[in-house]
C-alpha cells in the first residue's frame, strides 16, 4: 500500500490507494486486507452522467489496472440489441464511454448483479469488496464470504489496489447477530421473499438478522437472493443468518441458545400488503394496460428462463416481456433455434442491463408488472410510471392478456 | 449567544453553516433524490418534495443501492448537493461518496440533539448548534 500511496505505481492507482486508505481510517481499521474479487457497480450512464465519467477517466489516465479479479454491475442497455429495444442512440454513445473507461481498467464486462452465477463466485471465507447491495447481501449470507456493502468507487478502488481496509463486516465480531426475527406466517414463493424483504429492509435499517422460521426446501437460491435484494433496498441489510439454511447461522444458533448472545427479538406474524402503484392522473377502471411485464431483478439465472420460456411456447403476448440475464446466458438460449422460433416477438431476453438502472423513460413505458420486491421498490418512485407488484404466474398471465386487475393502489 | 457544541467522528472534515433539513428516518440515495435537480422522490419519505442543495442534511443512515457515492458527486456536480451531511451511522457508501464530492460529513451523533435546529455549523470533528 504504501508504494501506492506514495504515487509509485502511476496516480491513478494513489488516487485508489489514497481512497482505501481514507475509509481504513474513519471507520478504525486494523490494517489492509488483500481481497479476492471485486464487484463494481455505477455503470449505467443514467447513474453516474459526466462527474462519474470524469473520475474514471482520471484513474485511466493515472494507469490504474485492476489487481484482482473484478466483474461489472449492469449497464444502461442491452449491448446487442439496444437499438431494437428502443433504445436511444446518443444513449448508446454515452454508455459506451463508461464502459470503454471501465474496460481500459481490466475490470470484465460481465454486466450483471449476479457475478457469483458468472465465475465470481467467492468461497466461505473469502474476503471481497463487492458494491451491488443484493449481490453483497448474497456474498455474505449465502455464500458466506465476507464484505462491506461498499459504494461503487470504493469497490473500484479496491480492484485497483487489490486490498480493502479491516473493519466492518471482514471482522467476525460484526457478524453476529443483532436483531431476532421470527417469522409465524407461511412464506413460500418468490413473491413472498420478496414481501418480506422489503418489510424486513425498512425494519432493520443495517443491523444483521437471525431469522428463524423459515422453511428450508423454500430457501432456494432464487427466493433467497430476492430476500436479500429487498432487504439491501427499504433498507441496508449486509448480512442475515437464516437459521438451518445459511453457512454462518449453526454457529450463532448455537450461540444464542447457550445464551451466550442476547439479542432483541420481533415477530412476523403477517406479510404487508404491498400495494399498487398508479399515478392520480391516470385513468383506470379496475384494470390497467400493461406496457411491460419485468422479470430479472436480480438477474435470473439460465434455469429461471428456462423454466418461463418453456410455459410461454406457442403463446401470444399482449404485452412486451422483458427476462432479464446475463449475456452468456442470452446467447446459449438464443441459440435453441428450436425453442426461439415458437416464442412470440414481444419476449425479450434482455442482457447487460435491468429495469432499474435503464433509462426507462425513454422507452415510453408507462406501466410495468414485475415479481421483484426489489424493483417495485426503486420503480414506484418513478412519477409518471405505474408499478404493479405480483407473483410470477400473474406477471406471465399480464404478458399474455395485456392487462393487470389493480387491487389497492396509492 | 453562547452556542454548544456537539462532538462527532469525521467522515469527511470542513467548516460550513447552514440551515438544516432533518429527518429521522433513513433516506435513500440513489434513486431517492433527483440529481439534477437535488430534490427528495422517494415515495411516502417525509422529506419528499423538499430540495438538500446547500441544507446541512441530517439523517440516521442511508439505505439502498451501492451507486448512492455515484449519486452523490453527480449532486455536487450539478451544483445541487448538500452543504454537509450529519448522520447516527455512515456506512461506507456515504463515506465513498462524500469524499469523492468534498462534501463535509460526521456521524455517531445522537440526532434527537438536532431536531429542533434550524441552523448548524459544522467545524471538523464539532457541530456548533446556535442556542434556541
Amino acid at each position: 500500500m504504501k508504494k501506492m500511496l506514495d504515487g509509485e505505481l502511476g496516480s491513478g492507482t494513489q488516487i485508489a490507494a489514497e481512497m482505501i486508505t481514507a475509509l481504513a481510517k474513519i471507520y478504525d481499521a486494523d490494517g489492509f486486507l488483500p481481497v479476492k474479487s471485486s464487484q463494481i457497480s455505477g455503470v449505467s450512464y443514467k447513474n453516474i452522467g459526466e462527474a462519474g465519467i470524469e473520475f474514471l477517466e482520471s484513474l485511466r489516465s493515472g494507469d490504474a489496472r485492476a489487481r484482482v479479479r473484478a466483474t461489472l454491475n449492469p449497464c444502461g442497455l442491452d449491448l446487442d440489441s439496444w437499438r431494437e429495444l428502443g433504445f436511444p442512440e446518443a444513449f448508446y454513445r454515452d454508455q459506451a464511454r463508461v464502459l470503454d473507461a471501465y474496460n481500459a481498467l481490466g475490470i470484465e464486462m460481465t454486466c450483471s448483479c449476479t457475478p457469483y452465477l458468472l465465475g465470481n463466485c467467492p468461497a466461505k471465507g473469502d474476503h471481497v469488496a463487492w458494491s451491488e447491495s443484493s449481490a453483497i447481501s448474497y456474498a455474505n449470507s449465502v455464500l458466506g464470504a465476507m464484505t462491506n456493502r461498499e459504494g461503487g468507487p470504493s469497490a473500484l478502488a479496491s480492484a485497483l489496489t487489490g486490498f480493502t481496509g479491516n473493519f466492518g463486516l471482514h471482522l467476525e465480531k460484526n457478524r453476529i447477530p443483532r436483531q431476532s426475527v421470527v417469522i409465524r406466517c407461511n412464506i413460500e414463493s418468490y413473491l413472498d421473499f420478496g414481501t418480506l424483504g422489503l418489510m424486513l429492509g425498512k425494519k432493520l435499517g443495517q443491523d444483521v438478522p437471525f431469522i428463524t422460521g423459515l422453511k428450508k426446501e423454500h430457501c432456494t437460491p432464487e427466493n433467497l437472493r430476492q430476500l436479500g435484494a429487498a432487504m439491501a433496498a427499504s433498507g441496508a441489510v449486509a448480512l442475515y443468518h437464516v437459521d438451518g439454511v445459511t453457512p454462518e447461522a449453526k454457529k450463532h444458533a448455537v450461540s444464542i441458545k447457550k445464551g451466550e448472545i442476547t439479542i432483541p427479538s420481533m415477530e412476523i406474524s403477517e406479510l404487508d400488503e404491498i400495494v399498487d402503484v398508479v399515478p392520480a392522473k391516470k385513468d383506470v377502471a379496475g384494470a390497467l394496460k400493461v406496457d411491460m411485464v419485468f422479470l430479472g431483478c436480480p438477474h435470473y439465472s439460465r434455469q429461471d428462463v428456462m423454466d418461463i420460456l418453456e410455459g410461454l411456447r406457442g403463446k401470444k403476448l399482449h404485452a412486451t416481456l422483458w427476462i432479464a440475464t446475463a449475456r452468456t446466458v442470452k446467447k446459449s438460449i438464443l441459440e435453441d433455434t428450436d425453442l426461439t422460433r415458437q416464442l412470440d416477438p414481444r419476449i425479450k431476453i434482455v442482457s447487460d442491463t435491468c429495469i432499474v438502472v435503464c433509462p426507462i423513460d425513454a422507452l415510453g413505458i408507462k406501466s410495468v408488472v414485475t415479481n421483484s420486491g426489489k424493483a417495485y421498490f426503486y420503480l414506484k418512485n418513478n412519477e409518471s410510471l405505474a408499478v404493479v407488484y405480483r407473483d410470477t404466474q400473474a406477471c406471465i398471465e399480464s404478458a399474455l392478456s395485456g392487462t393487470v386487475a389493480i387491487g389497492r393502489r396509492t | 449567544m453562547a452556542g454548544r457544541a456537539i462532538k462527532a467522528r469525521v467522515i469527511f472534515g470542513g467548516r460550513v453553516t447552514s440551515e438544516v433539513l432533518f429527518s429521522d428516518k433513513p433516506l435513500l440515495i440513489y434513486g431517492g433524490i433527483d440529481t439534477p435537480s437535488g430534490i427528495v422522490v422517494e415515495r411516502g419519505h417525509p422529506l419528499n418534495g423538499c430540495s438538500i442543495q446547500g441544507k446541512i442534511l441530517v439523517f440516521p443512515e442511508a439505505k439502498g443501492s451501492t451507486v448512492g457515492s455515484w449519486t452523490l458527486l453527480q449532486l455536487k456536480k450539478n451544483g445541487v448537493a448538500p452543504a454537509a451531511i450529519v448522520n447516527a451511522s455512515c456506512e461506507p457508501i456515504i463515506a465513498t461518496g462524500v469524499i469523492m464530492a468534498r462534501i463535509p460529513c460526521v456521524d455517531k451523533v445522537d440526532l434527537s440533539l438536532l431536531k429542533t435546529c434550524k441552523k448548524l455549523t459544522i467545524n471538523g470533528s464539532e457541530i456548533l448548534v446556535d442556542a434556541l
